[in-house]
């Protein structure tokens, strides 16, 4: 178990980066976190991230790509501009996720 | 479990390593099962943000003919793995049984059909080449193929477009 700093607060993190306490990220955070990886929140990338927290705390896993497009209503094409490359991934890093394990 | 302060850690997400990194998936077989390998992995590698390539060829041809690729089926016939009496597999109604069977599996992992899969796959950015041999012997043209497929090519056109790729036959 790793402590880091991510900008005045101490988070516990895995050996990527992931944050592994669900209870330690905010939204302060999300924006400190996104702007690591290169980027800015808007409206609908808060759409999809929030979408991430409430669905892991009720399903107890990280949304897919697919999941996150057929449930939250985002389009994938939408989701590849606003997170571009790795979407799911970068997703969950910004919304203090682990990994998504699904395949599709 | 000990724990250890550790200045910033940000994942890798391999931006500069995923560009240049291709991959190219030649689906030959046109049953419901053999279908969603190359679909799956397709979905998978473009998530990672590799540059993807599908070549359909043979049988593969009914993953993107518009009047097949929604009905494609799966038989007990010739597949052990189903480890059902194969002379059962040869009764009356049993390959519409195992295909609905099979449909509802894969509806239930909350994975899309074909056609709803490969649009999912053009949306993420994925390219749909049909093979122009296929095209051919079956008299196809761009009108009987789905929409988002880029073209009918020949074999050397899509070794061309894939040069440095890794790639898999299915």
């Amino acid at each position: 178990m790793t402590v880091t700093t991510i900008g005045s607060a101490q988070v516990h993190v895995d050996a990527e980066g992931f944050l592994t306490e669900y209870d330690e990220w905010n939204e302060d955070l999300a924006g400190q976190l996104a702007a690591q990886i290169g980027i800015t929140l808007t409206d609908a990338h808060w759409k999809a991230i929030r979408f991430l927290r409430e669905d892991y705390q009720a399903m107890g896993e990280t949304a897919t790509l697919r999941r996150v497009s057929t449930q939250a209503g985002m389009p994938i094409k939408e989701l590849f501009q606003l997170f571009p490359g790795k979407p799911a991934k970068k997703m969950a890093y910004i919304a203090g996720l682990p990994k998504p394990v699904g395949c599709v | 479990m000990t724990t250890q302060t550790a200045p910033s850690i940000v994942p890798d997400f391999g931006d500069s390593v995923s560009e240049g990194r291709k991959l190219a998936i030649i689906c030959s077989k046109g049953t419901l099962d053999m279908a969603y390998p190359g679909l799956i992995l397709a979905n998978a590698a473009l998530g990672e943000g590799v540059e993807t390539h599908l070549f359909f060829t043979f049988w593969g041809f009914d993953m993107i003919t518009k009047s097949r690729m929604g009905d494609l089926k799966f038989t007990m016939l010739g597949n052990t793995a189903t480890h059902m009496p194969q002379g059962l597999g040869g009764m009356p109604g049993m390959t519409a049984m195992a295909t609905h069977q099979m449909r509802k599996q894969i509806h239930d992992v909350g994975v899309p059909d074909v056609p709803e899969f490969l649009a999912q796959i053009v949306d993420s950015g994925g390219h749909l080449w049909a093979c122009r041999m296929s095209a051919d012997m079956m008299h196809l043209d761009e009108a009987d193929l789905y929409e988002a497929v880029e073209g009918i090519i020949s074999a050397a056109d899509f070794i061309e477009k894939t040069d440095g790729a890794q790639l898999l036959f299915i």
